[in-house]
């Protein structure tokens, strides 16, 4: 891919320049991760604004995931896994003994790279964190709130007919989408994607580039991505790691038209990565 | 050059024999196994399928209103009756000795067969009624060819006379072979004619049920705080080194174990299935747990994920989503070991299932056997009618086998590939 | 959703009454498997250690002579009985040598062939049959040592002009060993499919044949793997019960010849607990002592396939 391509893009899309002033939802400073010995992270300092996409991008191995899976604690479930440093979410550490994990991951959303419905249906699929959660009082609430969600993730139209068939029969993308309906669904202020169209065709990945699109207004989004052009069309912040350092970082325009450091030009220039 | 890759040398000869000989032997080795099963299995089912019908005599017998008081039925002496019915049949018998051996033709169940029809039919006395008995095991082994009546056999139960009895008695059609359904709906007995297995399958069912019952759980449950909590520590390991171990322990040890401390120590009824079925629990319990455990790590990680990402707690995402998904694995796991616990004769030895019992067990605190022990009990009786007992019992053990294994290869293939 | 509603994390810190106590159930079960083991060991340690009180230890292990006769009267001569093991564990070898001498080639070669020669059709037909065989209760296999193999021996026998007891060594050995067959066979299949094929493929690039490959590469390779199985299979031959009971003896005779009766560890224990017994006899105590060797035994021949095949795994994966 070509440097000019996507400086193009960029520049040609008007609206994505746009960028709200938001103070930052998700800060980090000094991030440290360990895998047993192995040092994966190194001294992550980020500002993450609400309301907006931040994608993060690097090579593969560079620590993309580590990062995002820090976020809501999901590091907790690997037992090598240690995590130091300070992470706040509106200014609360996520990592203190207050917090629990189940309301941290029920306001940190996540969507996987390869889609993982449950082996259920699509409706209770959606309706699963609703129930666990307690986040509705009747059944036509939970049916309407479900609906919603299914809105939202640009799903309803296609399923609505079939809500008892197993979320496992959709397409890739349909997939996805009910896995992005199902995390919406609880509500979360923030959601983490980690290469949620590597598993799609380009036609699924456009739809849920849409869907971010407009997510963006009620969550903050972070989506980790090996594609520059997707980066590029669905962000408005970027940061670059590279072997466990945030090397770069800012918006995304500027990460793309004119990166103030080398490894981060040559990897989105197609020279390392 | 093309004469280098077809010239057979002697010695690529040589190598080339040997490979042939080495096939030869695995093929024979598989064969010399196979061999052994068909052997042993058509044996003991050819030996069996003569329990499936059983011989029976009929006699004319006069329901004498002077032995019968209609006031206590129950109590009348109907041996006397069928033995006057016999005398009445085969008039020329008239020494002492001989009456006996007359006697011997009919089970000593007839009496029994006698009181109940006129128990429930009070409006027969009076007449001479027409009634089918079972025969002894001695006449029943003689038509069915197992004991000769030809000379020359020492230990000879049927001797010429009776021989004559008998076929005179095929002469007037007033013997004949039916269908044995005695010998699955009444229990154990002396007599080999009347034995039955349903007091053993009611023992081994109860067993098995709670075998089932406190490994089933015990299993799971160990499995998935092994595979879904336990932090990989060295108290982690050596909690499955135990596993291991005991998956390996023989199943006589476990019997000492339950006779120690079931039985000895709690107290708990002797020869129950309540205690037979603890300790084939506590033999089947590593069997499920190692199951389970592969079951669990079968389910992709990515539904754990999925369930933790939205903020479902680690109980939840495993009883909501990973247990579930497994189940049909641990499942499988458990029928295999109920299948193996069926089999299992040595420790129920060890608490006392071995009594005879000829009543069907109403309850896991009564004293019973089990199919296995049954046929170990069988197999140890004299009697040439006994040996048929057996196969037959055999044939049903191994009958129900298969169908538990089957049902489990069926699961296993059902949902081997859901997610 | 506004930035400024503020995100609410706290939760309480342990978790619900409901989850606690299905966490505690789950460890309780995982324990469940520790007790069974301690359980074990305790109670035969404590009954046998009661038995050592009356037949000192040495005795009961180095004794030659099994009489566990328990005296009418308490003054009568040998009241004690005799409670010598040898004879047991030496039947117990015998028989268990008779059946890994059987179950050790046919087992092996029928796992190299399934393993390395048969197409997949024969192994979807053959490999069922050997799980068959392996589901066979033993009562059944001893049902028929008893019933068909004794007495065929004793005939082939006394033809030759040997003399064959009618419980004899070689017919219990012989139920056995096919019994084991599929054991083996299963477990030493596994560890063949586990060498890696590129160790094969060096071979035939060489220009071998598949037998010297197997022979060669394949086996040695495989070997530790093996003979762990083989440990397996020895110390279920050893704790089988049933097999013999019903086809071996209740005679302790110290003796090598497979055409002799001898008696079994687990024979003696089944004889010993099945009649009728006074529980703090030393005859009934004896058997909680034959227990514990079993066990030990046993325990001691998993513990070092355990060691083996782990060993084995590290290698290869
Ligand atoms: N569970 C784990 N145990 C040990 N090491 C791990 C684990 N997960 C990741 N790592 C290591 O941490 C480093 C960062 O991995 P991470 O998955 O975060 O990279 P990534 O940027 O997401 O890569 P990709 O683009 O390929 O997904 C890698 O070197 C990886 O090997
Ligand atoms: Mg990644």
């Amino acid at each position: 891919m070509s440097f000019q391509l996507i400086e193009r893009q960029i520049l040609t899309s008007g609206k994505r320049q746009d960028i709200p002033e938001q103070p930052p939802v998700i800060s980090t400073r000094d991030v440290d991760v360990y895998y047993a010995d192995k040092k994966a992270l190194d001294k992550i300092t980020l500002d993450i604004p609400a309301n907006a996409v931040m994608s993060l991008i690097g090579p593969s191995g560079c620590g993309k995931t580590t990062f995002l899976r820090c976020l809501n604690r999901m590091n907790d479930l690997i037992d090598i896994c240690r995590v130091e440093g300070d992470i706040r979410i509106d200014g609360q550490d996520i990592y203190a003994p207050e917090v629990n994990t189940v309301s941290l991951r029920a306001h940190v959303g996540m969507v996987f790279q390869r889609p993982n419905p449950f082996p259920k249906s699509i409706f209770e699929n959606v309706a699963y964190g609703l129930r666990i959660h307690g986040l509705t009082s009747s059944k036509s609430e939970l049916a309407d709130r479900v609906e919603d969600s299914l809105k939202r993730a640009g799903l309803w139209e296609e399923v609505k007919d079939r809500l008892d068939e197993p979320g496992t029969g959709l397409s890739g993308g349909q997939q996805q989408r009910l896995c992005i309906a199902r995390t919406i669904a609880v509500q979360p202020k923030i959601i983490l994607m980690d290469e949620p169209c590597s598993a799609l065709d380009p036609i699924a990945t456009a739809k849920i580039e849409e869907l971010i699109d407009e997510m963006r207004a009620n969550f903050t989004i972070i989506i980790v991505t090996h594609s520059m052009q997707q980066a590029a069309r669905v962000s408005q912040h970027t940061a670059f790691f590279h072997m466990g350092k945030l090397v770069e970082q800012g918006e995304t325009r500027q990460i793309f038209t004119s990166p103030q450091d080398e490894r981060t030009e040559s990897y989105i220039t197609g020279r390392i990565g | 050059m093309t004469d280098l890759f077809t010239k057979v040398t002697p010695e690529l000869k040589r190598r080339l024999r040997h490979e042939r000989l080495f096939q030869w032997m695995g093929r024979s080795a598989i064969f010399i196994a196979i061999a052994f099963l068909l052997v042993m299995v058509g044996t003991i089912a050819s030996m069996g399928v003569g329990a499936l019908r059983q011989t029976h005599i009929e006699l004319s017998v006069f329901l004498d209103p002077q032995e019968l008081d209609t006031a206590r039925l129950y109590d009348a002496d109907y041996g006397r009756l069928v033995k006057k019915a016999l005398r009445a049949r085969f008039t020329e018998v008239k020494k002492r000795q001989d009456k006996r051996k007359l006697y011997n033709l009919i089970s000593s169940q007839a009496e029994f067969t006698l009181r109940d029809l006129v128990v429930s039919r009070p409006s027969l006395i009076g007449q001479t009624v027409k009634v089918w008995f079972t025969a002894s095991d001695d006449v029943d082994m003689l038509i069915k060819g197992n004991i000769s009546s030809s000379t020359g056999n020492t230990q000879r139960r049927i001797d010429r006379r009776e021989t004559r009895w008998i076929n005179d008695l095929i002469a007037a059609d007033q013997l004949e072979s039916r269908f044995n359904s005695r010998f699955f709906w009444s229990g154990d007995s002396r007599e080999p004619e009347l034995a039955g297995i349903l007091s053993a399958f009611a023992g081994s069912a109860f067993s098995l049920l709670v075998c089932f019952g406190l490994s089933f759980p015990v299993g799971i449950f160990a499995a998935i705080y092994l595979e879904e909590f336990a932090p990989k520590n060295r108290w982690s390991a050596f909690i499955e080194v135990n596993i291991n171990n005991l998956a390996a322990v023989p199943s006589i040890v476990f019997g000492l174990l339950g006779l120690a401390v079931f039985l000895n120590t709690f107290g708990l009824p002797r020869s129950s299935p309540l205690v037979g079925g603890m300790v084939l629990a506590l033999m089947t319990l590593p069997t499920i747990i190692i199951a389970s455990r592969a079951a669990l790590r079968a389910v992709p990680p990515s539904i754990r994920e999925a369930a933790l990402g939205i903020g479902a707690s680690r109980i939840q995402t495993v009883f909501h989503h990973v247990a579930p998904l497994a189940l049909p694995g641990m499942l499988t796991g458990a029928i295999v070991g109920m299948a193996r616990a069926l089999g299992e004769t040595a420790p129920l030895l060890m608490i006392g299932m071995v009594a005879f019992v000829a009543d069907v067990p109403n309850s896991i605190f009564e004293p019973a056997t089990a199919l296995p022990v049954q046929i170990f009990l069988w197999a140890d009786s004299p009697e040439r009618a006994f040996l048929e007992k057996t196969s037959a019992a055999i044939i049903v053990l191994l009958c129900f086998l298969v169908v538990m294994n089957l049902s489990a290869i069926i699961l296993r293939r059902k949902f081997e590939k859901r997610y | 959703m506004s930035p400024t509603t503020k995100i609410d994390l706290t939760g309480p810190r342990r978790s619900p009454w409901p989850e606690r106590l299905i966490k505690a159930l789950l460890i309780a079960s995982s324990l469940v498997a520790v007790f069974v083991t301690v359980g074990i060991v305790f109670s035969l340690l404590f009954e046998a250690i009661r038995f050592f009180k009356i037949i000192p230890i040495q005795d009961f292990l180095f004794g030659l002579e099994w009489n566990p006769q328990t005296a009418i009267r308490a003054d009568q001569v040998g009241a004690k009985g005799e409670f010598g093991a040898v004879p047991l564990i030496t039947g117990t070898l015998l028989i268990s040598t008779i059946a890994m001498l059987i179950a050790t080639p046919l087992g092996l070669a029928s796992a190299i062939y399934l393993a390395e020669y048969a197409s997949s059709r024969t192994r979807a037909i053959v490999k069922p049959l050997l799980e068959i065989l392996a589901g066979i209760p033993t009562v059944v296999y001893g049902f028929f040592a008893a019933l068909m193999i004794a007495p065929l021996i004793r005939l082939t026998g006394t033809g030759m002009g040997l003399e064959v007891a009618s419980e004899s060594a070689l017919a219990a050995g012989l139920a056995m060993g096919i019994m084991i067959v599929p054991l083996i066979s299963s477990l030493s299949d596994d560890v063949i499919n586990a060498v890696p094929q590129s160790l094969r493929d060096a071979s035939y690039g060489l220009g071998a044949t598949q037998a010297e490959t197997i022979k060669k590469v394949v086996l040695p390779a495989a070997l530790p793997g093996i003979s762990g199985g083989l440990l397996l299979a020895t110390s279920t031959a050893i704790g089988e019960t049933m097999i013999v009971v019903m086809a071996a003896g209740l005679a302790a005779n110290l003796t090598a010849n497979p055409l002799e009766a001898v008696t079994t560890i687990t024979v003696q224990i089944v004889t010993l607990l099945t009649g009728d017994q006074e529980f703090d006899s030393a005859k009934t105590l004896s058997a909680f002592a034959l227990g514990l060797l079993l066990f030990t035994l046993t325990l001691l021949l998993n513990i070092a396939a355990q060691k083996i095949v782990n060993h084995y795994r590290e290698r290869y994966d």
